[in-house]
C-alpha cells in the first residue's frame, strides 16, 4: 500500500522534473541563439552585397564571395591589424615583465616598506582611465608621444600593471620557497633566482596574464581613440569607426571589417580558454 | 623609536655578528634598499601615468584655457558651479544610474541564476559549452558589438525590427537609437547582451568552489533543486555577489565606449553619460577645465564605490 503511494509520488515528481528540465534546456538554447545569431548574421552580411543587405535580413548570401573581405582588408584593415598586433604584443610583454618583477620583489626579497608598495600598486586598480584622460593628453603632447605607438604601449602597460601584479603576486605567495632558499645557499643572486627559478615556476599564471592582457589591449577603445589621429597608428577598434565613417554607405564592407577584427580574439579565447579561466579564478579567489 | 627598530632589524638579519655590527647593518640595509629595483619600473609607471594625472585633473578643473592663445586663467570653483547648473550633467548622471540598476539586475542576479542552472547540468561537456558560448560576446571588442547593434537597431536593414514585424508586433517597429526615449535603453540592452556571459563565468567559477558533498548531503535530506539553490549556492556565493554588485556599479559610472560608438550621446543629448559628456566638452568643444570638473565627479563616484569594495573585502577577511 505505502509502496504504491511512494511509486506514484516518484512518478509525479519525475514528470515535474522532466518539464522543468525541458524548459530549462530550451531557455539555455534560446539564450544561446540570442547570443550567437547576431554574430553569425554579422559574418554572413560580410558575404552579401548592398542590395541584399537591404533585403531580407534572415536570408543567406546569394553567392559566397570573399570580395567584401578582400576589399575591407585592402582598404585599411591590414594596417589596423598590424598596429593592433604591434601594440598588443609590445604592451603584453612590458606589462607581464614589469608585473612579475614587482611581484617577485614583493614576495621574495627583503624590500623595505612592502605594505606601502602593495597599497600603491593595488590602489592603481581603483583609478579609471576616464578620469585621467585630460591630464594625460597634455602630458603626452608635452612628451611628444601623441599620435605614436608608444603612447598606447606605455598607457596600456601603466594601467594594467596593478591588476597583473595582483594576479602574479597571489600565485607567487602560494609557491613554496624552498627552491630559492636552496639557491640562495648556493650563492645565487636575486636576479638569477628570478630568471632561473621563480619565473619558470610561474609559467601558468604568466600565460593567463598574457591572455587577459591581449583581450584588453586588442579591444581597448578610449585611449586608442584619443591618442591617435593618423590612420597609420590607429588600432582596429578605432580603425573600424573610421571605416564606418568613410564607407558608411557600403555596409557589406563594414560588416566584413567587423568580422575580421572579431575573429582573432574569439579564436584566442577558445584556444586558451583553460588559462583564461585560471586567471579569472585566481583573481577572484584571493 | 628609530634606534630600537634599527637594533631589532640588524639583530634579526645579521645573526650574532656582534663584531662589526654597525657597518654590516648599513650594508644589509643598503642591500634591502637595492631590492626596490624590482618594483621601480612599476612604481614609476603607475606614479607618473596613473596617480599624477588624477592630481593634475583637479588642478586643471580649476582653470580655464583659451584654445587660441593657450592662456590659462585660474577660475577657482567656477567650473563646478557651472556643472551644478548644467541640465545635461543631471541627465547623464541619471543615465549612469539607469545603467547601474539594469546591469545589477541582469549581470549580477541574472548571471547568478544562469550560472547556477549551468552548473547543475550533469555533463561537464555541456557545462563547458554553455559557459563558453555565453562568454563569446565579452571577448569581442565593444567597438565591434557597438557597431553590430547600431546595425541591428536600424529600421531598414536591422534584425530587431524585422523580428518584431514578423512576430506581429509592428507597432513597436522604430529607429531604436534615433528615438530620444529609447536610445539609452537600446544601448544598455546591448551592454547586457555583451556582458552577462562574463559575470556568468565568474559565478560559475565561484559555484565550482563549493564542496560537492554539501549538495549530496542536502539531496539525501530531500532538498529539491530550488531549496539547494536558496540554502547552499546563494549563501556560499554571497561574497562574490557583493563584489560583483560593486564592480558592476563602478563600471556603470565609467561607461563610455558603447555610447560613443552607437549614438555619441544623441539624439538631442538623451543618451549622454558622464563619460561621453566629458569627451564632448573637453575634446569637441575644447573646454579642458569643464571636462576636468566632470572627470572629478566621476572620480569621486568611483572612489565611493571603491571604498565600499575595500570595506566589503576587509569585512570578509575578518569573518574568515
Amino acid at each position: 500500500m505505502s509502496a504504491t503511494v511512494a511509486v506514484g509520488r516518484a512518478r509525479h515528481v519525475n514528470l515535474w522534473s522532466v518539464i522543468a528540465r525541458t524548459s530549462l534546456y530550451s531557455f539555455l538554447v534560446c539564450l544561446g541563439v540570442v547570443v550567437i545569431y547576431p554574430l553569425i548574421w554579422m559574418a554572413l552580411s560580410g558575404f552579401k552585397d548592398n542590395a541584399q543587405i537591404f533585403g531580407d535580413p534572415f536570408a543567406l548570401p546569394a553567392h559566397w564571395s570573399w570580395n567584401n573581405y578582400v576589399q575591407a582588408w585592402n582598404q585599411g584593415v591590414r594596417g589596423y591589424v598590424t598596429v593592433s598586433v604591434l601594440v598588443t604584443v609590445a604592451s603584453a610583454i612590458c606589462t607581464v615583465l614589469i608585473s612579475a618583477w614587482t611581484a617577485f620583489g614583493l614576495t621574495r626579497t627583503r624590500m623595505p616598506a612592502k605594505p606601502l608598495v602593495v597599497a600603491i600598486v593595488l590602489g592603481g586598480l581603483m583609478l579609471s582611465p576616464t578620469v585621467a584622460i585630460i591630464p594625460l593628453v597634455k602630458m603626452l603632447q608635452a612628451l611628444g608621444l601623441y599620435n605614436t605607438y608608444w603612447a598606447l604601449i606605455i598607457l596600456y602597460t601603466a594601467f594594467r600593471v596593478p591588476f597583473t601584479t595582483f594576479l602574479i603576486r597571489a600565485y607567487m605567495l602560494d609557491l613554496p620557497s624552498d627552491l630559492d632558499e636552496a639557491a640562495t645557499m648556493d650563492g645565487a643572486s636575486e636576479g638569477q633566482i628570478f630568471w632561473r627559478i621563480t619565473l619558470p615556476l610561474c609559467r601558468p599564471i604568466i600565460i593567463s596574464c598574457v591572455i587577459l592582457h591581449v583581450l584588453f589591449a586588442w579591444n581597448e577603445y578610449l585611449f586608442a581613440m584619443i591618442f591617435t589621429s593618423g590612420s597609420d597608428v590607429q588600432t582596429l577598434p578605432v580603425g573600424l569607426t573610421s571605416i564606418m565613417a568613410t564607407h558608411g554607405t557600403n555596409y557589406a564592407v563594414v560588416f566584413a571589417a567587423m568580422t575580421i577584427s572579431a575573429l582573432p580574439i574569439v579564436i584566442v579565447f577558445f584556444a586558451a580558454q583553460r588559462y583564461f579561466i585560471r586567471g579569472l579564478s585566481e583573481g577572484i579567489g584571493k | 623609536m628609530a634606534r630600537t627598530s634599527d637594533t631589532i632589524e640588524s639583530g634579526a638579519v645579521v645573526h650574532g655578528a656582534a663584531r662589526s655590527q654597525r657597518p654590516r647593518s648599513l650594508r644589509v640595509r643598503f642591500g634591502n634598499l637595492l631590492s626596490f629595483r624590482w618594483a621601480a619600473a612599476a612604481l614609476i609607471l603607475i606614479g607618473w601615468f596613473v596617480y599624477y594625472p588624477i592630481v593634475d585633473n583637479f588642478i586643471v578643473s580649476t582653470t580655464d584655457q583659451d584654445i587660441y592663445t593657450g592662456e590659462v586663467t585660474n577660475v577657482g570653483l567656477a567650473n563646478y558651479d557651472r556643472l551644478l547648473h548644467d541640465p545635461v550633467v543631471l541627465l547623464a548622471l541619471w543615465n549612469n544610474c539607469l545603467y547601474a540598476i539594469i546591469s545589477v539586475v541582469f549581470q549580477v542576479f541574472g548571471a547568478f541564476l544562469l550560472a547556477a542552472i549551468i552548473e547543475d547540468l550533469r555533463s561537464e561537456r555541456w557545462r563547458r559549452l554553455w559557459r563558453a558560448v555565453y562568454f563569446v560576446p565579452s571577448a569581442i571588442s565593444i567597438t565591434v558589438t557597438g557597431l553590430l547593434f547600431y546595425f541591428i537597431y536600424q529600421p531598414q536593414i536591422g534584425l530587431l525590427d524585422a523580428v518584431l514585424s514578423r512576430a506581429g508586433l509592428s507597432q513597436f517597429v522604430m529607429p531604436w537609437l534615433g528615438n530620444e526615449h529609447t536610445a539609452i535603453y537600446a544601448i544598455i540592452a546591448m551592454s547586457q547582451w555583451q556582458g552577462f556571459g562574463y559575470s556568468t563565468l565568474l559565478f560559475a567559477i565561484a559555484i565550482q568552489k563549493i564542496p560537492r558533498d554539501l549538495y549530496d548531503a542536502a539531496t539525501i535530506d530531500g532538498a529539491g533543486p530550488l531549496r539547494r539553490l536558496w540554502s547552499i549556492t546563494f549563501p556560499l556565493t554571497r561574497e562574490m555577489t557583493g563584489l560583483m554588485i560593486i564592480v558592476t556599479i563602478t563600471g556603470a559610472f565609467q561607461v563610455f565606449n558603447e555610447v560613443m560608438v552607437m549614438t555619441a550621446g544623441g539624439p538631442n543629448n538623451s543618451s549622454q553619460v558622464l563619460g561621453t559628456w566629458l569627451y564632448q566638452k573637453a575634446f569637441i568643444e575644447d573646454n579642458f577645465g569643464y571636462g576636468a570638473a566632470i572627470a572629478a565627479v566621476i572620480f569621486v563616484l568611483t572612489m565611493l564605490t571603491g571604498a565600499a569594495q575595500l570595506w566589503y573585502t576587509k569585512r570578509r577577511r575578518v569573518q574568515l
